[in-house]
């Protein structure tokens, strides 16, 4: 009986896949005519000229028939018994595996600047990976730091930039302050502002970003869900034109240019005597101030992980995760609901703040570029794909997406023109490759790629719970 | 006097535009309570498609008639905008129908990014630029050498929103998918029992927001003659504060909330300065989301568990 009916099935699902296929083999060929088989081409100054691209058109359609086909025949057929038992097996592999993954990626993070350098050979030639890293390692941070605010209190915030840019121009600002210079060299000695600035701004930064987290925060937290996100938007859109508009504080949209560089608590990273390599007896190489920076921002990160991690096991934290799953039970259940949010995006906001003063130490230059939605957009992206909750998961989705990007940017193959020409330019894809991977983790796998997790409390042994049993994030 | 004439014409041109993309917020907010975060690029990809469209005509086939060139892009803007918006519904909304409070918001936001730099990858990010189609203009006034002149063109904009907003709102009202629209919007378990086609009713919803916004991308292409892949983000952003503004779920408010954000835009302009227009727009999202969540012509809404 089982089996008549499956062959009964199986027959059925040629017709129905090929029907399938020729209509969405229409409708993509019809959605994209327009918008890329006709392509507006500027003619030189002269006024604009269509060129044709149907052949493309084509083979996109042709593409997804094939694809949808095989879908068809394979994941969507009809009566298919999903793979439980690899499926189970990979689910205990991940299950030994998981603990594990944290101190390995500490371990890994601490020994990857020598382990650049030996795979580039020499110190200086190891200054693209070592970039890299930090760049990946502040987009690590800033996603622990949005995990505090969405993963784990389930509020979206689409204005996160928003503190990383305070955080960033505070610490600009008073770095490149004449009056403050003046004063604190007048009574603290000659060069202290300039040797101090970064060490005594970092946590006014933090501080000043969390305590715009509160104002800004403070309003809005009693807005659903989607309201806050629009209202964070636009507050951080707020942020960046007044930026770019209020000129004579922020020189506008020229930015903010010489802020001094990272210093080794104090001792200047340069080559005369009293530099960091003269003092330790090292020959003076530019690469050792990249290298500090890189341990600076894995320590600011660490310190994002370790806080979320003790917030989680205080009452404030499991405060956060039971409002993400029903904020009608939380108010009944006696939590103040407002503080708490406050708390939550405040102490994200904090951290966006220490991410964006780093930023600024880190490149010395800050403009209100550097700060749009589409920033915010990219650090949403990582935490969603990584699992909203999950550390590790937002770690991972850092590198993956970051990383990958860069990666992006090297297929200089693809420039080959018997593959797509000269004037093929991957980078444009970044941003589409991020648009179509949040749509695609949404519709398949909406919990991340970790997507379950060890409970934060438990009675008498601690038990994994599965991503399907509970309603928001993780756990 | 004559100035705030000039600019009553200036932000009753923009606020139709408003209106119109305005309209497919509130619409999609009302049936599947979800904030269309991509609704700002679809208008955008709505612009483009009219650009393209408009080149078929004017370069290739050598139409010179105007108002039939205007005439056929805006009915082919309204069709394959309202095809790109089903698209999207179907792949990237319907399967998260049952899933957590916040997927179908970042689906939305994912859809944002990929519209807008799809358009870019596609059609390249410079500005594109059309000649002006309608250049002449009526001198309402003429004082002291400064003219209030209302332009053919606004002229247009205001008559075909006029005329779209009245087929709209037969269709709401008189006809069996209004109906089911509104069944939907009320209880969507309950129509669904009572034998409304929710998916069929939740796309075409879809789709007739889109074609709005297609109305509203190609009357901007025609007022502006310019068009970029990321116009789709600030419009989007100011016509979901004239939703809100209108009270969100409420037709008529989204029109209302409309004209009231394109006249606030450009005044706000006019008097007081051009480069915080947008913080403006901005601030009246924030204030009214705190002060008044209802809108001025919403319901408030009853928190249920």
């Amino acid at each position: 009986m089982q089996a008549g009916v499956s062959a009964g099935s199986r027959e059925a699902v040629l017709p129905v896949a090929l029907k399938d296929s020729a209509i969405s083999a229409v409708l993509t060929f019809l959605v994209l005519t327009p918008l890329v088989g006709l392509r507006a081409t500027e003619d030189s100054g002269g006024p604009l000229i269509l060129t044709y691209r149907f052949g493309l058109v084509l083979i996109f359609a042709a593409i997804v028939a094939v694809l949808r086909f095989v879908l068809h025949l394979t994941l969507w057929r009809p009566g298919r018994i999903k793979g439980a038992r690899r499926n189970a097996a990979l689910a205990s592999l991940a299950e030994k595996a998981e603990p594990l993954a944290k101190p390995v990626f500490f371990a890994f993070a601490i020994a990857f600047p020598v382990l650049a350098i030996l795979a580039a050979g020499d110190l200086g030639s190891s200054r693209y990976y070592i970039d890299l890293g930090i760049y990946i390692m502040t987009y690590v941070m800033l996603g622990w730091g949005l995990n505090i605010v969405v993963g784990l209190a389930g509020l979206l915030d689409l204005g996160y930039v928003a503190f990383y840019a305070v955080g960033a121009y505070a610490f600009a600002l008073l770095s490149t302050s004449v009056p403050l210079n003046d004063f604190l060299d007048g009574h603290l000695g000659e060069g202290f502002w300039a040797a101090w600035a970064f060490w005594l701004c970092l946590p006014i930064s933090g501080l000043l970003a969390g305590f715009w987290g509160l104002i800004l925060g403070f309003p809005v937290l009693r807005l659903r869900g989607d309201y806050l996100a629009i209202v964070t938007l636009a507050f951080g859109e707020i942020i960046r034109l007044v930026l770019i508009n209020w000129v004579d504080l922020t020189n506008g949209g020229a930015g903010i240019s010489s802020i001094p560089a990272i210093t080794f608590f104090g001792i200047p990273f340069t080559s005369g005597d009293d530099g960091f390599a003269a003092l330790f007896g090292l020959p003076f190489n530019a690469m050792h101030r990249i290298i500090f920076l890189y341990f600076v921002i894995l320590a600011l990160a660490a310190l994002t992980a370790l806080a979320t991690v003790r917030l989680r096991r205080m009452p404030v934290g499991r405060a956060w995760e039971a409002l993400r799953e029903d904020e009608i039970a939380c108010r009944s259940l006696g939590i103040n609901t407002t503080l708490t949010k406050l708390t939550a995006f405040s102490i994200g906001a904090m951290f966006g703040g220490f991410a964006g003063a780093f930023f600024a130490v880190r490149v010395r230059f800050v403009s209100p570029e550097s700060f749009t939605f589409m920033e915010s957009a990219v650090i949403l992206a990582i935490v969603v794909l990584g699992g909203m909750g999950s550390q590790m998961g937002v770690a991972a989705s850092a590198i993956l997406l970051i990383g990958g990007m860069e990666l992006l940017r090297n297929l200089t193959f693809l420039k080959d023109p018997w593959l797509l020409g000269a004037d093929f330019d991957p980078t444009l894809y970044r941003m589409l490759i991020f648009g179509f991977a949040m749509v695609a983790v949404m519709v398949w796998r909406p919990r991340g790629l970790v997507s379950s997790r060890l409970a934060t409390i438990f009675l008498k042994e601690r038990k994994k719970v599965s991503g399907d049993l509970v309603k928001e994030g993780h756990g | 006097m004559d100035i705030f004439l000039q600019q009553l014409i200036n932000g009753l041109t923009l606020g139709s535009i408003y209106g119109l993309i305005a309209i497919g917020y509130t619409m999609v907010f009302g049936i599947i309570g979800m904030v269309n975060f991509a609704h700002g690029d679809v208008f955008m990809v709505s612009s483009f498609i009219g650009l393209t469209c408009f080149l078929l005509l004017t370069t290739v086939l050598g139409i010179t008639s105007v108002f039939l060139v205007l005439a056929i892009v805006l009915v082919v803007a309204m069709i394959f905008t309202g095809l790109v918006s089903w698209t999207i519904e179907r792949l990237a909304y319907r399967p998260l129908r049952g899933s957590f409070r916040l997927a179908p918001m970042i689906s939305a936001i994912g859809m944002s990014i990929l519209l807008s730099n799809f358009v870019q990858v596609a059609q390249g990010p410079r500005n594109k630029s059309i000649p002006p189609l309608v250049t002449d203009v009526i001198v309402l006034i003429d004082r002291d050498g400064y003219q209030v002149t209302l332009a053919y063109k606004q002229l247009i904009i205001m008559a075909v929103t006029a005329v779209c907003l009245g087929i709209f709102w037969f269709v709401v009202q008189k006809t069996s998918l209004g109906r089911a629209q509104r069944a939907c919007e009320q209880d969507r378990k309950m129509a669904a029992l009572l034998g409304v086609n929710v998916d069929r009713t939740i796309s075409l919803t879809f789709i007739i927001g889109a074609a709005l916004a297609a109305v509203a991308g190609t009357m901007y292409l025609m007022n502006y003659g310019v068009v970029n892949f990321s116009d789709g983000f600030v419009p989007g952003v100011k016509a979901f504060t004239a939703a809100v503004l209108g009270g969100i779920g409420s037709l008529p408010g989204a029109v209302l909330g409309g004209l009231l954000i394109g006249l606030i835009e450009t005044f706000w302009s006019a008097y007081f300065s051009i480069e915080y227009k947008d913080v403006a727009a901005f601030s009246i999202l924030a204030i009214t989301l705190i002060f008044m969540p209802q809108g001025l012509l919403g319901r408030p809404e009853v928190e249920k568990v």
